[in-house]
């Protein structure tokens, strides 16, 4: 049994019917990324996911229960984190603050402090700057904070909207291999939702396409790589 | 002279920030501009009126007893009138609070009258000499409460948990949400807070105003005053704010007469209004609301 798993998702986003019909799933520890051009419904998909999306129709389910029409707030409970889109760092709160808010809804107080060192360990700059205010930070910082943020729920699953958005190649290979560790050395299962297919198929190992609200290519990253101009096809003339 | 009217206009400007703080509090949490902010302060100073002299309680074994029904009736307005309209705008929520602070009136009318009672601790005017300036003993005691609020609540923004995802919720609700906060109790708190400041408020405010309905019916007004002056945003600007008003209209009163003090905070939101409209500082909304 996979720890997520999607079945003929149907959302809406606004009036838009943004999802009609997904299914996938993500095994326990594993990397899989959710590609696909602007307004195919990815972001959609993970706010269904998140519970911030209430879904018409289909089922989510987490560890084999069904976790569909929660509350965001039950399901970081039940171990699913969000990095949003666009970072979305509480600009007024400081960095460990704002971490401080990734784990409101745990009381283990030992091992939130554990975390704080994890996170800290994962990205040294944030722990230089955990009095100033996050939106003080860089772009690059920001996308770090807000993996970090993620991270101090403890979840098993990180749900990742867009990390490489906006962000210089170099910053965007750190960032991935920071995921890539958390993944290894946590058995954090990551599902990210990319624009930019290149990098999202170079880590993660398994990759649906999504076009129009439906999954039109899935498979393992490598026979995608390999089949690139077909994944391109779908994503529109971006790389 | 001049010294003394900007002591006691400070004094009393410290209360007036209580009300301040709340309007900001809340205003910046949920959109809604709480008119019955003054009359979560005035049922408190009733109730204290009961607690002492009906039930011959010490002023300290009231307290917290007022305390803990003014933040009850924060509560209570919040999940009975303005939860069910949460979604809705903000004139909506602002005409709520306009029926709030009629009931409010009406009930208190209703259960304890209409006449101005005396509270029953007095305002102690026993002058005392501060780096030779006179102020009387009760103003000191009312700055001293004002200042442990004020240190409370920067405790508590600052070093819990829950006054940290208070402050989270101000600055993007949306993006609290997704990271586990449950934006409604938040919100609970938010009005809880109100209720706690309003019975400092009020119990403060009832010695020297006298106990009736209306009696907080123009320190809501200054306290809104002075809230705008931080941009409706900013803690310490509201609390700037009502320190600059208490003194302003203290001066006036002395200077040009008794008539000219509450004539006084109006003039200074219009000044303020006219000439920076984002607040004192600037500090205003960074996204529609």
């Amino acid at each position: 049994m996979a720890l997520l798993e999607v079945e003929n998702l149907e959302a809406s986003y606004g009036a838009v019917r943004a999802v009609r019909g997904v299914s996938l799933s993500v095994a326990e520890g594993s990397i899989v990324a959710l590609l696909g051009a602007n307004g195919a419904g990815k972001s959609t998909t993970l706010k269904a996911i998140c519970g911030s999306v209430r879904p018409n129709a289909g089922r989510i389910m987490l560890d084999g229960k069904s976790i569909g029409g929660l509350s965001p707030n039950q399901i970081v409970k039940r171990g699913v984190a969000l990095v949003p889109e666009g970072r979305k760092i509480f600009k007024d709160l400081t960095v460990r603050e704002n971490l401080a808010m990734g784990a409101y809804s745990r009381a283990d107080k030992a091992s939130i402090e554990d975390d704080y060192r994890v996170v800290f360990d994962l990205f040294p700059r944030l722990e230089e700057r955990q009095r100033q205010l996050g939106g003080s930070l860089s772009g690059g910082e920001q996308q770090m904070l807000a993996i970090g943020r993620g991270l101090m729920a403890r979840p098993r699953l990180l749900l990742l909207d867009e990390p490489s958005l906006g962000l210089a190649p170099i910053i965007i290979s750190n960032i991935f291999e920071a995921l890539r560790h958390i993944n290894r050395e946590r058995g954090t299962a990551l599902l990210i939702v990319e624009q930019n297919a290149h990098v999202a198929l170079r880590n993660a190992g398994f990759a649906y396409v999504l076009q129009v609200g439906r999954i039109v290519v899935e498979g393992p990253s490598e026979e995608l790589r390999a089949d690139k101009e077909i994944v391109e096809s779908y994503m529109g003339a971006r790389h | 002279m001049f010294g003394q009217l900007a002591m006691s206009g400070l004094a009393t400007g410290s209360l007036y920030a209580l009300t301040a703080v709340a309007v900001v509090v809340v205003f910046r949490n949920t959109r809604v501009i709480n008119l019955a902010q003054g009359d979560f302060a005035m049922i408190a100073a009733f109730l204290g009126i009961v607690f002492l002299k009906d039930f011959q309680l010490n002023y300290f074994l009231m307290l917290p007893l007022v305390i803990v029904c003014s933040m009850l009736l924060g509560v209570l307005v919040e999940r009975l009138v303005m939860r069910p309209i949460a979604d809705t705008d903000w004139l909506t929520l602002f005409t709520a609070t306009l029926g709030v602070y009629y009931i409010l009136h009406g009930v208190a009318g209703w259960a304890w009258g209409r006449d101005t009672k005396a509270f029953p601790v007095t305002f102690d005017a026993k002058p005392v000499s501060i780096l030779g300036t006179l102020v009387s003993e009760g103003h000191l005691v009312n700055m001293a409460w004002a200042l442990g609020i004020g240190l409370i609540l920067f405790l508590f923004f600052k070093y819990t948990k829950q006054g940290i995802a208070m402050r989270a919720v101000t600055d993007d609700p949306e993006t609290a949400k997704l990271m586990g906060i449950p934006v409604r109790f938040i919100v609970m708190l938010t009005w809880a807070m109100a209720g706690f400041l309003a019975a400092f408020a009020g119990l403060l405010l009832a010695p020297i105003l006298y106990v009736s309905p209306g009696m907080m019916d123009e320190v809501l007004i200054k306290g809104y005053v002075a809230a705008v002056f931080g941009g409706l945003y900013s803690i310490p600007g509201a609390i700037l704010g009502a320190l600059m008003i208490g003194v302003a209209e203290n001066l006036a009163g002395g200077y040009l007469g008794a008539h000219f003090k509450t004539a006084t905070a109006f003039a200074m939101i219009v000044l303020l209004l006219t000439f920076r409209p984002k607040g004192l500082f600037g500090i205003q909304a960074r996204r529609e609301i």
